[in-house]
């Protein structure tokens, strides 16, 4: 049984006093990712008939490499966020929604460092 | 999980017809939510076709008739009539809006009323609007200063600083906003919703108030402000005319620029 009053029940924990990052952050890589988005469809209609060779030398260049680290990174920043909103909309079991945040949290760190690697390593050339 | 379909008990069945509309053309039926906690049933949506030329224009008219003439255990609240109280916020042909200031001749066919969505039903049309007035309680509706008024004068405002809350005061309170928003059906246990939001912002935009910065503090939360994600259907539904969702876009706007 709940006796709390209705006031305490709305004012619960207080405010976080966050949430702004995440919002502004979000706004932030969806601009980057217009013109990183074009870039890189542009660029995949240019390599994608090439071999192999051409399209290793083409991501070894500088600045197709930090184009493409830019975007990856962009891209899975912007994703996460975008997903742990799902999340915490739909998700009202407390204990589900922090399993599902972990998870999707863990699984794009993995995703997108090792795209940013394999980047890395063409342009290094190791 | 959100639940998406109505639990089992709360599944609408057909109910009664009444047919009051003999020898008319200018008629209509109203379907119309009925539900009675007591009764341990599930709640029903009764047909009511009835004779336009005996009442008035608004929905609200033909409701009142229906408890008069018809049906006297149809339960809904109405005060003012004149959409200035905001007590018959409902779902009327599939918006929320004041059945008092909206005309029955605005739909072509039958005109389908629910209680404003996803709140807990008391009886038919009447929803329990605790929560919700609680939230609104919780922004502090009320001017904050740490200034003494002036001794021989009101707190003073320029042309412009009042111009500043139009679009703001005029909200009635009706839950029309809120009730239609789906974040605000998903989380409003944490999210204050559009109607408090607006109202908060019309405090925060008061020139007079000096507790700005303690209000966008209590309002900077990922529940409490940043569940909206500009759906707009509060501004949609709003039968005020006025738009929550801009003063929620305000209230992010100032949150980012006490940062740059």
């Amino acid at each position: 049984m709940n006796l709390q009053s209705p006031l305490a029940r709305v004012r619960g924990l207080g405010s976080a006093k966050t949430g702004l990052h995440h919002w502004w952050l979000q706004r932030l890589t969806a601009l980057a990712l217009i013109p990183l988005s074009l870039w890189f469809t542009y660029s995949l209609l240019v390599v994608i008939s090439a071999d192999y060779a051409t399209v290793v030398a083409w991501l070894a260049r500088p600045l197709n490499a930090i184009l493409m680290l830019l975007f990856i990174i962009a891209l899975y920043y912007h994703a996460v966020l975008g997903v742990q909103v799902v999340i915490e909309d739909y998700i009202n079991s407390k204990r589900q929604r922090i399993a599902c945040l972990i998870l999707v949290k863990f699984l794009a760190l993995l995703s997108g460092l090792s795209a940013a690697m394999a980047v890395l390593k063409i342009y290094s050339g190791l | 999980m959100t639940e998406f379909t109505l639990p089992k008990n709360s599944k609408v069945e057909t109910g009664k017809t009444f047919a009051y509309a003999e020898g008319t053309t200018n008629k209509k039926t109203f379907q119309v939510y009925r539900f009675e906690p007591d009764s341990g049933e599930n709640p029903r949506l009764d047909s009511y076709e009835i004779n336009l030329d005996n009442f008035g224009p608004m929905v609200l008219d033909a409701l009142i008739y229906i408890k008069n003439e018809i049906d006297s255990t149809l339960t809904f609240r109405r005060s003012c009539r004149e959409g200035i109280c905001g007590s018959c916020a409902m779902n009327i042909g599939g918006t929320n809006t004041l059945a008092c200031t909206k005309a029955i001749d605005e739909f072509k066919h039958n005109i389908a009323i629910y209680p404003l969505p996803h709140m807990p039903v008391i009886k038919d049309l009447v929803p329990d609007l605790t929560h919700f007035y609680a939230q609104y309680a919780a922004i502090k509706p009320w001017m904050q200063t740490q200034s003494a008024p002036p001794p021989d004068t009101e707190r003073l405002q320029s042309k412009a600083e009042r111009e500043a809350l139009d679009g703001l005061y005029e909200c009635i309170l009706c839950a029309c906003c809120s009730t239609s928003c789906p974040s605000y059906w998903w989380n409003s246990d944490r999210y204050l919703g559009p109607a408090t939001l607006l109202q908060a912002y019309r405090w925060i935009a008061d020139s007079r108030d000096e507790y700005t910065g303690e209000r966008l503090d209590d309002l900077e939360d990922p529940f409490r402000l940043y569940r909206c994600h500009t759906i707009m259907n509060c501004t949609n539904t709003c039968p005020k005319g006025l738009n929550p969702a801009k003063a929620i876009a305000e209230i992010k706007k100032l949150l980012v620029s006490r940062t740059v």
